[in-house]
């Protein structure tokens, strides 16, 4: 190693806390900026990409931001239910292709997405192992799920109850996994697929229990008369669906009624799209129905406001560490006048003065510029990451 | 051997003179400079070495005329033939003890750090009863230690001349001793000439010679 460098190393070695100090100060300084910059605009990218790529959602009136958030990104905060019914409605309209989503139960933090097949059509998911779904009960997870909850073709996948403590609650389903989606680069990758009926189930509006009609469930039977058999509590109820039970699950009342999170609409053209918004201007109308872009736009208008206010703060900030770097570097020069005069009287070449005054402040800077870059990059290798965390908080 | 004829000095502020009309020291000569405060011994070591240059007149150290040279010269002839000794030792607190003295092969491209080098610093080292103090940091060294470790960095490159301002100024007795031993012992070993100021008398029947800047006169060859 070059005699000078050597000696600059050997300086910010031994002064490791305070070149510490001012490493760390520079590096934040630096990438704060930068690294906000990349994960904006790498957020941005990746959430315009999917709301652009969903033309229209329909939902309960409210949150105009969590319905989309919820339908795109399936995010945690549920909104509101609308009847299933509006899904129907919208594809018998010939408006639109209606694609109903339920995305209110979730699997050791993965959603579970109750939709139809269409859906997977529509973003293009292809299945890499296994089937698409066919039957009740059944399960096709996204490819990050099913690594995350080490999970393929032939395992299992058991709901989350909504709460331990409800015992009139939601209870676990069993779902066998009957396919892996390829990996989409998308918040599908985290999600576990199932039909919209099978989240019904998982909500309690469909079941299956032992036939009261046959002899060995008598101990089921609470009454029967001649309008019916009413079971009572000890009646055996299935939480997995298999091929043997499979006839047992049934729904009570209209299916229309039944709740979804929210229907995506594909319109035919634009006047299709034209007609189908008109239908939701009503005043009274109990639903809304969106342009995710639009909504994205508005969430990204805030999000480079702040994103401004914090470069603007960021940039004050760094200013002030520059100072206080700058008299840090100034006061450490004074102190190793001495050092200098030694070295000089020796003989030392000027450039090698020179090198060793400098040593501290472009090493720290030179270093600080280095761990910002690499910073920024895993930034923006990670800002995908981020973006869908960021959504399902 | 160090000639110097017709010298004049002064600082451009301070009333400060120093005038020396003819002084020669000789080859592998020792001779102590002696005298109060404030009469030029520490300015005449550093016109011999070059640090500063000279007024009027000239001053010829191992052939070379100083008041010829540029600064880069001057600063390049240092290195490779002069070995300083500082009363205050000077160590870089950041370099071990291996590393302050290997300092001179790594601050200057007229000396060449080599495999040799590094094993005649720590043989050097070695010789002056620390070997096992090589990775040791100046601040947990004793003064005494720090000055043998200086000397160690002045001798390392083997220089004609060793110039020594106060060398034991800050050392007790025993130590003094061992510092002196030392220093007389690599310039004896090395056939160097060693110059040193010095406060204290008592040391100077060890040198060859003592000028005494009080009177500027060669008092005597105390040694010879």
């Amino acid at each position: 190693m070059n005699g000078s460098l050597y000696l600059a190393w050997r300086y910010l070695v031994y002064h490791r806390l305070k070149t510490a100090v001012l490493l760390v100060s520079i590096t934040v300084i630096l990438f704060v900026p930068v690294g906000l910059r990349v994960l904006v605009d790498q957020s941005s990218q990746q959430l315009t990409r999917r709301a652009i790529a969903t033309p229209l959602v329909i939902g309960a009136r409210g949150s105009a931001l969590e319905l989309v958030l919820n339908t795109l990104y399936f995010g945690t905060d549920d909104p509101d239910p609308v009847p299933y019914a509006e899904a129907i409605r919208i594809d018998t309209s010939g408006l639109a292709l209606a694609i109903p989503m339920h995305t209110r139960f979730s699997s050791q933090d993965h959603a579970i997405v109750g939709t139809s097949l269409e859906y997977f059509t529509f973003r293009g998911l292809q299945i890499v192992d296994g089937r698409p779904l066919a039957t009740l009960g059944e399960c096709v997870v996204g490819a990050r799920a099913a690594q995350s909850m080490g999970v393929a073709v032939g395992d299992f996948v058991i709901s989350s109850p909504e709460s331990v403590f409800d015992i009139a609650g939601v209870y676990p389903l069993r779902m066998k996994v009957v396919g892996v989606l390829a990996f989409a680069d998308s918040p599908d990758d985290d999600a576990v697929f199932v039909d919209l009926k099978t989240s019904w189930i998982i909500q309690g509006l469909g079941h299956g229990h032992q036939d009261l009609a046959r002899p060995e469930a008598s101990a089921g039977v609470l009454r029967r008369d001649s309008t019916g058999i009413t079971a009572n509590a000890s009646v055996e109820q299935y939480n997995e669906i298999t091929a043997d039970n499979l006839e047992s699950f049934h729904f009570h009342g209209d299916l229309g009624g039944n709740p979804v999170s929210a229907v995506i609409a594909v319109p035919l053209d634009q006047r299709s799209s034209a007609l189908l918004q008109g239908r939701y201007q009503a005043d009274d109308e109990r639903m809304q129905i969106v342009r995710p872009s639009t909504v994205m736009d508005q969430l990204l208008g805030t999000i480079l406001t702040v994103q401004q206010f914090v470069t603007a703060g960021a940039a004050l900030l760094g200013l002030a560490t520059v100072a206080t770097a700058g008299l840090v570097f100034w006061l450490s020069l004074r102190l190793r006048r001495r050092e200098m005069m030694t070295v000089f009287k020796i003989g030392a070449a000027r450039h090698t003065i020179g090198t060793l005054m400098a040593s501290e402040v472009v090493g720290v800077l030179v270093l600080g510029l280095v761990l910002a870059g690499v910073l920024t990059v895993v930034t923006s290798r990670f800002a995908g990451v981020v973006a869908r965390y960021l959504v399902r908080m | 051997m160090i000639s110097i004829s017709n010298l004049q000095f002064h600082y451009p502020s301070g009333d400060f003179r120093l005038v020396v009309p003819d002084l020669t020291i000789g080859d592998g000569e020792t001779v102590a400079f002696v005298g109060p405060s404030g009469s030029g011994k520490t300015t005449l070591l550093n016109l011999i070495a070059g640090i500063i240059p000279p007024g009027k007149g000239s001053v010829t150290t191992a052939g070379s005329a100083i008041q010829i040279m540029s600064d880069r010269a001057r600063r390049a002839f240092r290195i490779k033939n002069i070995g300083l000794v500082f009363q205050e030792f000077e160590l870089l607190e950041y370099l071990s003890v291996l590393d302050n003295v290997l300092l001179p092969y790594r601050i200057s491209p007229a000396l060449e750090l080599t495999g040799a080098v590094r094993e005649r610093a720590e043989a050097l080292v070695e010789e002056v009863g620390m070997g096992d103090l090589l990775n040791r940091y100046p601040e947990r060294l004793s003064q005494g230690e720090r000055q043998r470790v200086a000397v160690c960095r002045a001798v390392l490159p083997q220089p004609g001349l060793i110039l020594a301002d106060e060398p034991t100024g800050n050392l007790d007795p025993a130590n003094k001793d061992k510092v002196l031993d030392i220093l007389f012992r690599f310039a004896s070993s090395q056939r160097s000439t060693l110059v040193a100021v010095t406060h204290d008398h008592d040391l100077l029947d060890r040198f060859d010679r003592a000028i005494d800047f009080k009177t500027y006169q060669s008092t005597a060859d105390v040694a010879a």
